[in-house]
Order: structure tokens, then sequence, then C-alpha cells
């Protein structure tokens, strides 16, 4: 609390960087965009280092700095304040990290397209917002980075906003967000109401002494639910996942950044921030835990079908926030951001390496047309692989730690049970089967696409038709080295990042952010959970669980390589087996278009008839117009009385006078 | 000993006729004639009240009245002159020109 | 007695001047019974004493200004009244105002018993009204000066050919 961390400098360098290239970026050349768009997020993640090995000396471990006054309305305050400990301490390295990694990325990727300057503004905003987010000391800062980040990913999902299935994808990604954040600004009204503050300090420790709410039911528990749906928006969960495979259309180092490492994962540092609430809310952890389980098992099945590489990545995002929303369900916090943070680290890789491949085969996206292109692009075909490894949960890469530690807790954890655990294992064999599908489909057998020249109608999800325009090279070619210098190192990251949780050292580090919910029973991250039994038997139960998580990784992996490598013919037989099933799942269970027929089209239609034709037409419209005529109407007959005969107005006179006297002596004045 | 409101009522009449006459009249001159006969009954009026009231005022007022009306009717009399060199008559009624 | 007999005999020739001046048809016949009027009231005003007003009366209403209607009525030469349409406001509006008001006034008038004023009751003669005049009225009697002096600029300026014929050559 002595020291001064200037932590208001790590929000706002990006923020200096997106107004230095937004305004003046269009006259600048791409190096000296490069130079302002690379160099303030890394001034950011410096000073998130520095603010890191400062942290151990800050004792209790709680900071908290504020830069303005903002609100003062009678007792409720609110300031432009900041916050640290141990979770947005965690939060604030990765965002940086891997966002600094990711802006290098976009160097080489996005250096031949137009717009360069305007997607380094949108980007460094980004991180501005998402830094304001993780940051924040009251939910209402924390707003302002939610909102502001939904922002960002509407303009960067919409870069090319001149295709029209980009500017609709942004659009769509925006309301959807938009019903979510409904639900977390109710949240907030009821917080102001009931609580009076928004500051995480005063708020939680007026509800620190507050009973679990075990009818599930009253006044916590709603908050909670409201702060879930708020949550699902974001982070993409039934029902509000719907915008996250469209957002793919953006540029590759978009979905990575935003779309698998950063913005996604702001509904699950919320519910980790408010861990509080739910800790006394156990029906809302619940609905958490089974809401995250079967959108994690809901987006496997889909990711299975899916051609798009993109798309694949994008389901497989929405399931393992399900496994996140999972563990945030079941009081594992710091499992959750455990794998939060390996799924940044996989889950951007392999969107990097998604965007290297479509670099160098001249924007192909569709799996069906690539293959053996693991001599052609070696670098991408490494990284990709340590990522696909990761993400599968083979040990000992990050994947591994993170997942078995999810599914565990879903088991051991006072609010978990076996049903949890047995749908987060076959979604854990869906997940192997459909990333080591993507693998072979790419890299493995013979290379089935064409000369990678501008042939984008060869499918029916179009890669960008901006990217691949502009590339002279007909050649199938690596990446240039700082595209693969960021994935070389977020492949490392992939494979040691796990490893943080040895001798429970990272449990150990976030503990005291949630060790005061103990006024809920809870099992930490502790094997010792409270099921009763002894350490021993846990144990021996922890290490069965994992062996069975590795066994269905490693039969996923066979069964992909049976049906993509060994025996190509058999996915087509399998298909035709079961017709009607795979062409559900092929289109996403039809959900997309079953909202257009509940919510867009009546909206819709009631805008336009109601609102529209009926309102602002025959209402408003009208009105002005009748007024105006009005108007028009009576002077029309006033002039009359102008008639130029002065007899006339005489008589007017003498009326009026005779009038006026009539009017006194009735009221008695003589 | 005449009661007052004769007076008046004499005034009254020919208050009225003045009102009448610059109603139903067409010439210009004939309706400024009918000012005239106007204020000569508000000015009988005048003297009516200033005998009942003993207050020489009001004979003072018509003295006013009568100077005005004169420079009224100088006034009056010179754009009647004028108005009838560009209309040619001097019927109020073709002198319209300031209607819309 | 007599008092009442004078003031019916002038107020009657009053009335008939009034009533003459809107019956007749050529303007010169309105001027001359307006003269009638006049005259008539220069005798009800010395019933009630104000023999100055009376005089000025004559001298200047009867004397000056309906010498000038008359002027002009000659120098214009119009001619009897045409009948042309009138303004159906005047008629409608005009004359039923003005009678219900006159009507009204009455009524008012005949309300309350009024008291009677005696001959000559109240002296104005010269001098008093002099004294007034320069004593507490001066500033109105400037001022009123001052007006004459306008109305007389103002009618040279406007009746003067001169101003007519420039302004016509100007368009012309």
């Amino acid at each position: 609390m002595t020291a001064n961390l200037h932590l208001w400098l790590i929000p706002l360098l990006p923020l200096v960087g997106a107004a230095i290239n937004g305004l003046f970026g269009k006259r600048f050349s791409r190096k000296l965009v490069t130079a302002v768009g690379l160099t303030f997020p890394a001034a950011a993640f410096a000073l998130g280092l520095w603010v890191a090995i400062q942290f151990p000396s800050l004792g209790t471990g709680l900071y908290r700095e504020s830069l303005a006054v903002w609100i003062r309305a009678g007792d409720f305050r609110v300031d432009f304040a900041y916050y640290l400990d141990q979770l947005s301490l965690v939060m604030l390295l990765v965002v940086s990290g891997v966002g600094f990694l990711i802006h290098i990325y976009a160097v080489g990727y996005m250096w031949e397209e137009g717009g360069f300057y305007r997607f380094f503004s949108y980007l460094n905003l980004f991180l501005f917002f998402m830094l304001t987010l993780v940051l924040a000391s009251s939910y209402l800062v924390m707003f302002i980075g939610w909102e502001g980040v939904g922002l960002a990913s509407y303009l960067l999902i919409g870069f090319w906003f001149t295709r029209e299935q980009a500017a609709s994808a942004g659009k769509k990604a925006f309301i959807v967000n938009r019903v979510g954040d409904f639900g977390f600004l109710l949240a907030l009204f009821l917080l102001i109401k009931h609580f009076g503050s928004l500051n995480f300090e005063s708020l939680f420790a007026s509800i620190q002494p507050l009973r679990p709410e075990t009818q599930g039911s009253g006044l916590l528990t709603s908050i909670a639910l409201l702060l879930m749906l708020g949550a699902c928006g974001k982070s993409a969960q039934i029902p509000l996942f719907v915008w996250l495979p469209d957002a793919m259309e953006g540029p590759t180092p978009v979905s990575a950044l935003i779309h698998a490492a950063t913005m996604v994962t702001a509904g699950i540092y919320m519910i980790a921030r408010s861990h509080v609430i739910f800790d006394r809310a156990p029906t809302a952890g619940t609905m958490v835990a089974i809401l995250g389980t079967l959108t994690a098992f809901f987006a496997a099945t889909i990711g299975i079908a899916q051609t798009d590489i993109k798309k694949v990545l994008a389901y497989s995002t929405i399931s393992q926030l399900g496994y996140m929303f999972l563990a945030c369900g079941v009081a594992a916090y710091t499992a959750g951001i455990f794998h939060l943070m390996t799924h940044a680290f996989f889950k951007g890789l392999l969107f990097l390496a998604a965007g290297s491949v479509m670099h160098g085969i001249g924007g192909e996206q569709d799996m069906r047309q690539m293959g053996g292109l693991r001599e052609k692009i070696p670098w991408t075909f490494w990284t990709m692989t340590a990522a696909t490894f990761a993400i599968a949960g083979i040990p000992p890469l990050a994947g591994f730690f993170s997942k078995d530690e999810i599914l565990w807790q879903a088991y051991a954890s006072s609010r978990g049970s076996w049903v949890y655990w047995l749908f987060g294992l076959i979604t854990a064999l869906l997940t192997s089967f459909y990333m080591f599908r993507l693998w072979f489909l790419t890299f493995f057998g013979e290379y089935r696409g064409n000369r990678a020249t501008a042939h984008p109608q060869l499918t029916t999800q179009t890669a960008h038709a901006g990217h691949d325009d502009r590339h002279g090279h007909g050649q199938i070619h690596e990446s240039p080295k700082v595209m693969l210098v960021p994935m070389a190192i977020l492949a490392v990251l992939s494979v040691v990042g796990g490893w943080v949780s040895y001798h429970h050292t990272f449990e150990n580090f976030l503990a005291p952010v949630f060790h005061d919910a103990a006024a809920a029973p809870l099992a930490e991250a502790h094997p010792t959970g409270m099921s009763g039994e002894s350490p021993v038997e846990e144990g021996g139960k922890e290490t069965l669980f994992m062996a069975i998580s590795v066994a269905a990784a490693a039969i996923g992996f066979y069964l992909a390589w049976l049906l993509y490598y060994r025996r190509p013919d058999l996915p087509q037989r399998i298909v035709s087996r079961i017709p009607s099933l795979y062409q559900t799942v092929l289109h996403k269970y039809y959900v997309d278009e079953l909202y257009a027929i509940l919510f867009v089209k009546p909206l819709l239609a009631g805008s336009t008839k109601l609102l529209w034709h009926g309102i602002d037409q025959n209402l408003i419209d009208a009105g002005v117009d009748a007024s105006a005529d009005a108007a028009r109407q009576v002077s029309d007959t006033m002039r009359h009385m102008q008639s130029g005969n002065v007899r006339s107005y005489a008589g007017w006179v003498a009326f009026g006078a005779a009038a006026v006297i009539a009017y006194m002596v009735w009221i008695g004045i003589p | 000993m005449v009661p007052l409101s004769y007076y008046l009522i004499l005034s009254g009449i020919l208050f009225a006729c003045g009102v009448t006459g610059f109603l139903i009249k067409r010439n210009i001159i004939t309706i400024f004639m009918s000012i005239e006969l106007m204020l000569n009954g508000v000015n009988l009026s005048f003297v009516a009240f200033a005998a009942q009231w003993g207050a020489l005022s009001g004979q003072v007022f018509v003295f006013f009245v009568m100077v005005v009306a004169a420079a009224e009717a100088a006034v009056g009399l010179a754009i009647i002159i004028a108005v009838f060199r560009t209309r040619e008559t001097l019927n109020v009624d073709y002198v319209n020109l300031l209607k819309l | 007695m007599l008092h009442l007999l004078l003031f019916l005999v002038f107020g009657f020739a009053c009335v008939a001047g009034a009533i003459n001046l809107l019956v007749q048809r050529h303007p010169i016949n309105s001027a001359l019974s307006l003269v009638v009027v006049m005259g008539s009231l220069a005798g009800e005003y010395l019933l009630l004493g104000a023999e100055f007003v009376a005089a000025i009366q004559v001298i200047v209403y009867a004397g000056a200004i309906m010498v000038l209607f008359v002027f002009v009525i000659m120098l214009l030469n119009a001619g009897e009244e045409e009948r042309t349409r009138g303004s159906r406001v005047a008629l409608l509006l005009g004359l039923p105002g003005m009678l219900i008001g006159s009507v009204l006034v009455a009524w008012l008038l005949e309300r309350s018993p009024t008291p009677s004023v005696a001959a000559g009751a109240l002296k104005g003669d010269p001098q008093t009204i002099g004294w007034l005049l320069f004593h507490n009225y001066l500033l109105p009697f400037e001022v009123t000066s001052i007006l004459v002096l306008i109305a007389i600029i103002g009618a040279v300026v406007l009746a003067s050919p001169a101003r007519m014929e420039a302004s016509a050559k100007k368009e012309g």
C-alpha cells in the first residue's frame, strides 16, 4: 500500500497508442504505424512485469490506487481506481503478454492489408479496455472495460466492413453481447440498491457476513444469475454463444487475441472476481456449472463436423470456455483461472498457426482443400502440433494440467458431481478427436487444394477475400519471421505453462484471493476435498481420474488417426449412415435459424410496422405536418381581416369597443 | 335646470352618428367629417362634466382637443389630396392596396 | 325652464345636422350640415357657461377647419358619391356594435339619477382659462404648439405638387 505502482499507466499507454494511430496514422508510413502500435503495448507489458516483480513486497498483496473522482452521489461513490491482487496480476500478465505477442504477429499478417493504421489503432484500443477491465477496482469501472471490449470487438470483427458478412458478424456480436450486458446492468443496479456500493473492497466486505442462500432464491442468487447472464454474453455460453463463430469473419489475429485469449475470458474473470457472491448463492453456482458443462459438450459436438479451420477453433473456444464456467460453478476458481491462462497460450497459438497456414496457402480456410502441408510449412506445423497436443490434454503439456484440475474439481468439489465429470470427460475425448482431425486434415496426407492463387469461391465458407488477392506468390510458403517468432514463444509457453502448478504453486499463489470465501464450505485447489475421504484415498482417486482423462485423449487421437489418416474413406461411410444427424450437427443444430425465427424476425417486423410506420411516420411526422398545416390554415383564414378596406377596419374597431364596454359593464366597473 | 344626463345623451347621439357615418360613407372627405363629428360629441361631454364638477380643466382639455383636431384635419386633408392625385378617386373602397 | 328650452332647440339642431350629414350624398352638403352642428354646439357650450370654448369652437372649428374642408371638397371636385360595394364587416359588425355600445352607455346613465346643471354654472372666461393654460397646463400647451408646427410642415410637404412631380419623374 505504500509503494505507488502507477497502475494507471498500464491501461493508458495502449490508449495513447490507439489515439496516435487513429488520429494520425493515415499519414504515417507502415513502419511508423508499426512502431507506434507495438511500442505502447510493449511498454504496458514491461510495466506489468515490473509490477509483478514489485508484487511480493506489497505485503498483504492488496493494492489500490485512485486516479480521479468520478461519481459522488450521496453515499454512493465510484472513482476511477485500479486494484491489484493476485487474480488481477495473473490476468494482467496474460492479457498484456499474449496481447503483445499477437500484436507482433499481426504486423506480419496484416502487412499487405489496407487500413493498416486503423487495425492497430483498434487493437491498441482493445488492449486499453481489456486492461481497464482486469485492473478495475469497482464493477462500474469494470463495466467500462466490459463495454469497451465489446466495442473493440465489433470494430475489429467488421474490420473489412465492405464485406457484408463481416459487417453483419460485427453487429451480431455487439447485439448479442448487449443482451448479456443487460443482465450485468441489472445485477449492478441490484447491488447498488441493496449494498450501496460497487467498489470491490467495500462491497465484498458487506456481503461477507451474509449466510449462503440455500433455498435457491433470494437477492444474492438473483444478482449471481444476472451476472452469469452477462458472462454468458461475453464468454459465449449457451444461449448467447451464437456470435463467436460468426466473429471468425475478422482477421485471424483478432480471433486469436479477442476471441480466444482475452475478451472471451472476461466473463470468467468477472465470475471469479464475484466469487464472494457466487459462494453465497449455491443455486446460481450450480446453474453456472450446468451451463458450462452443457456448452462444452454441445460445442464440441458441433466442432467435429465443421470444415472451416477457424470455425473448428471457434467452437473449440466455446467448449473450453464451458470448462472454465464449470470450474467456476463448482467454486474451483483457481482451476478455472489456470485453464484460462493455459487456454490463452494454446488457443491463441492455434489461431495464429491457422492464420499462418492460411497465409501460406493463399487464404484458403476449408480443411478439405488442405493436406500434406507438414513438409512445406514446418515451423507452422511444429508450433501447431505443440498447441494441439496441449489442448488435447496430453501430459506434460499445459492443457493437461489445467483440464485435469477442472475435471477433478468437477467431481471432488463440494458442489461437484460425477455427472459433471462424466460430461467433461466425454467432451475431452471429443476435443482431442476434433483437434487431431484438424491436425491430420491440415498437415498430413496429400495436398488436396488448388494452386494457392485467388480462388476463394471454391468453398462454402469463403476466405477473407481481401487477404489472398494481394499475394503474388503462387507457391505454398512459410510465414515471415515476424509471424513465426510469437508463435514459437507461445508454443514454448504451451509446453511449460502448466508446470506452474507443480506443488500447487499456482493455486497457492491465487489462494489468498479466494480463501475468504470460507463462509461456504468449499474445496480449494488442494487435492484434499471435503468429500469426507481420507487424503490418501483422495490422492489415489485423483491419479485414477488423471489416467482416465489421458486415456480419453489417447482414444481421441486414435480415432482421428484412423478416420483421417489411415482410412480416409471411413468418415464418408459413417456420415452416410446417419445423414440427418450429421446434417443437424453440420448446421450447428440450427440454432441461428431458431433465433432468427424467435427473435430477429419478430423484432424486425415490430420495428418496421409498429415503430417506424406506426409511430414515427403516422404519429410523429403526421403530428408535425398537421401542426404546420393547422398554422397555415389559421393564418389563411386570418388574413382576410387585412382587406385593405378602411371601412372594415372601422367596423372591427367599433365592434371591439362595444365588446370592451359590454365586458366592463358585465363585470361591474361603472 | 337640465340634468347632466341629457347633455351626455346628446353627446352620445352625436358620437353614434359619427361612427355610423364613418362606417357607411364612401367618400373619404365625408368620413373625415364624421371623425370631426365624433370629436365634437366628445367635446360636449367634456364641457358638461366640467360644469358638473366645477373643474375648469375639462374646458382646457376641450381646447387641446380642438387644436389637435385642427392639426389632424390639416394633415389628413393633405394626405387625401395626395391620394387623389394618384388614384383619381375619392372612393375609399378603391384605396385598398394594403391588403393581403 | 328657458334653460331646458334652449337646450332642446340647440340639441335638435345638432342632431338634425348630424343626421343630414349622414343622409346627404354630395360631400358639400355634408360639410355645411357639419357647420350647423358646430354652431349649435357653440350654443350648448354657452348654456354651460363655457364662453371661451364656445368662441373657440366658432372661430377655429367652424371658421377654420370647416372652411378647410370646403376648400378641399371644391378643389377636388369629386362630385356625388357612387354606390359601390362596401364592406360587409363594417355593416354587420360595426353598426350593431355601435348600437349596442350606445345603448349600454345610455342604460348606464339612466341607472342613477344625475344632478342637474344650472345654466352658466361654471364661468369659463378667457382669463381663468388662460391662467390655467399658462400655469397648470403649460407643458401640454407647448407640446401642442409643436404638434401644430409639425402638422403645418407635414401638410405642406404632402400636398405640394412639386414633390409629386418629382417622384413621378423618377418613376417615369
